[in-house]
């Protein structure tokens, strides 16, 4: 009887409302798991949609393998944290930045494995997410298919390779274009273990961070990466490690002008 | 209560006939516009593959010949191949009996389902092509188009063609093997008529598609077409080209595309930016430019990069 009585309070203590679940603004996307990543990413934090927050994306997914995305939260301030997720992906979360002493910008790439919402939240310093996005097509396989670099065989050969250059922009910014060849494997294809990069750090000449970012293997394959530095002043360090503990660097020297149209 | 799979099956058997009846009605109505003597234009929508056009979005071209009718691409599905060969048989009262397919793309290929793999002709390269992306596109368009799609598989064609002159029921045609658009690129050029069924080589008022695209190559079979004397030209997608006009504007949006991608490159823009770059007044007439602007972002801008950003 005891026993029968404690499980009913169980039970009316699981079924009692949760609050932050409650306080969640209702998803303009209608996505079937916005309340299940919200709930996971943003805690009892004030989540807010927010148009000041820019996510641009192309009109269609022409490949699944490799979408572009840029986030644009430069109209809001004190930018702490940027997430990229797609809602429908089997690995929602892409990026996580830190934009240590850069503008809250990031321009990258992404798998798509269906249709999907494709989102960026954006942690301001007075602790409120900013959410913004929109639903994109997309054809299947995108997370589960193997990489081309995989399929071609090369992958080894090229590993780790970076290319990138820097520019500087009016004022004292920088924009900062990182490549890198990785296969980026999700784990959800047949027989190929996980493996991608995990971590791309940008830092001064000095040793102080600029720019800190987590990546999940929902980045599309060979990464890119676009960052705005707040001041960069002299060569810029790119480094970057994957899964296996393997560790990549570059260092790039802003210019002033574009590259050579070759 | 308590649900079963029997109550369920009841339930469903027991709504009115119509509640259950299959709710797709569409059905493809290409239409023939006679554009020279026993030669027809059938125009596609200049649209991407959506499913509101059926994925009808290539033109093809009818050839009435002593031995039936010449067919210039069958369409995207069974049903349009079906559709296109019944119009070849009404208006030039032969049924068909030849296709060609222009190239590998499933807009102007996956048709070919409706005929005999053996009357179907298309360069060998085409062929490899739909070998290895058939079963891929007949995927991508089941995606896209459902319904539109019912009974379609993917059908080799048998014929191989090759440069050269062509006899086909008494019609004299010659066939040119081109790249560029893609690795197969087949242009016919009706003898008697001077008409010249360019592909996707050329487009015309509609932005060109650059998916399998090697841009040098596609250049210089735009330099044989203008070299190669013809009279109307019926572009892949877009308006039938009475002037010459759609060679030089298919040109102009390659050498554009090429400029402008690489320039971004060099300027530091990322994919989304460069697919949101202007697209200058005199392609206003041009339609889906800014949809082929960004599918082409996808295809080249990757190796853009890797060719133009230095090694770190």
């Amino acid at each position: 009887m005891i026993r029968k009585k404690i499980l009913l309070a169980l039970i009316a203590t699981l079924a009692a409302p949760v609050p932050a679940a409650f306080a969640l603004p209702a998803d303009p996307l209608k996505s079937p798991m916005w309340e299940y990543h919200a709930e996971r990413l943003f805690g009892d934090a004030t989540v807010r949609f927010d148009s000041a927050v820019k996510v641009e994306i192309p009109e269609i997914a022409e490949n699944q393998r490799v979408f572009p995305i840029t986030v644009d939260a430069r109209a809001l301030p004190d930018v702490k944290r940027i997430l990229i997720f797609a809602d429908l992906n089997p690995i929602p979360v892409a990026v996580d930045y830190a934009p240590r002493a850069a503008a809250p910008f990031l321009a990258t790439r992404i798998k798509l494995d269906q249709r999907t919402p494709v989102r960026a939240a954006v942690l301001t310093a007075d602790g409120v997410w900013h959410v913004s996005g929109n639903w994109i097509d997309a054809a299947g396989g995108g997370c589960s298919a193997p990489p081309v670099s995989r399929v071609k065989g090369d992958w080894a050969d090229h590993l780790g390779e970076m290319h990138g250059a820097a520019w500087v922009l009016s004022g004292t910014q920088t924009r900062l274009r990182v490549t890198l060849r990785h296969p980026m494997d999700t784990g959800l294809v047949e027989n190929i273990a996980a493996y991608n990069i995990e971590r791309v750090t940008v830092t001064s000449s000095a040793g102080t961070p600029l720019a800190d970012l987590q990546v999940f293997g929902a980045v599309a394959e060979d990464p890119a990466f676009t960052f705005i530095i707040d001041d960069a002043k002299g060569p810029l360090s790119i480094a970057a490690r994957d899964s296996s503990g393997l560790e990549f660097d570059g260092v790039v020297t802003p210019r002033s002008t574009a590259l050579a149209a070759r | 209560m308590n649900l079963t799979r029997r109550s369920l099956i009841g339930a469903a058997l027991a709504l009115p006939v119509a509640a259950r009846a299959e709710t797709f009605a569409g059905a493809y109505a290409p239409k023939a516009e006679p554009v020279a003597e026993g030669v027809w234009m059938v125009r596609g929508a200049d649209a991407p593959i959506l499913f509101d056009n059926g994925g009808m979005i290539a033109n093809s071209a009818i050839i009435a010949t002593d031995a039936g009718a010449v067919l210039f691409d069958p369409g995207v599905s069974l049903e349009h191949g079906k559709a296109l060969g019944a119009l070849a048989r009404a208006v030039t009262g032969k049924a068909v009996g030849r296709v060609y397919v222009s190239h590998l793309h499933p807009d102007h290929a996956l048709g070919a389902a409706a005929f005999d793999p053996a009357i179907v002709h298309a360069l060998p390269a085409t062929r490899a092509d739909l070998e290895r992306d058939g079963e891929g596109f007949s995927d991508a368009m089941y995606r896209l188009l459902s319904d539109w799609m019912k009974g379609t598989h993917v059908v080799l064609p048998l014929g191989d063609v090759a440069e050269g002159e062509a006899l086909f029921g008494g019609r004299r045609f010659r066939l040119f093997a081109m790249q560029g658009h893609s690795a197969g690129d087949l242009v016919l050029l009706d003898e008697a008529t001077g008409t010249l069924l360019a592909g996707d080589l050329v487009f015309h008022d509609r932005a060109p598609s650059t998916p399998h695209a090697d841009l040098a190559k596609w250049r210089a079979a735009l330099d044989r077409l203008t070299a190669v004397q013809h009279g109307l030209l019926l572009p892949g997608h877009g308006t039938l080209d009475r002037d010459g006009g759609a060679i030089a504007q298919t040109r102009d949006w390659l050498d554009w595309l090429e400029a402008t991608l690489t320039q971004a490159v060099a300027d530091g823009l990322d994919m989304t930016e460069a697919g949101e770059l202007p697209i200058p007044a005199r392609f206003a007439g041009l339609k889906a430019a800014r949809y082929e602007l960004q599918r082409s972002v996808s295809h080249l801008y990757p190796g853009l990069e890797a060719r133009l950003l230095p090694r770190l």
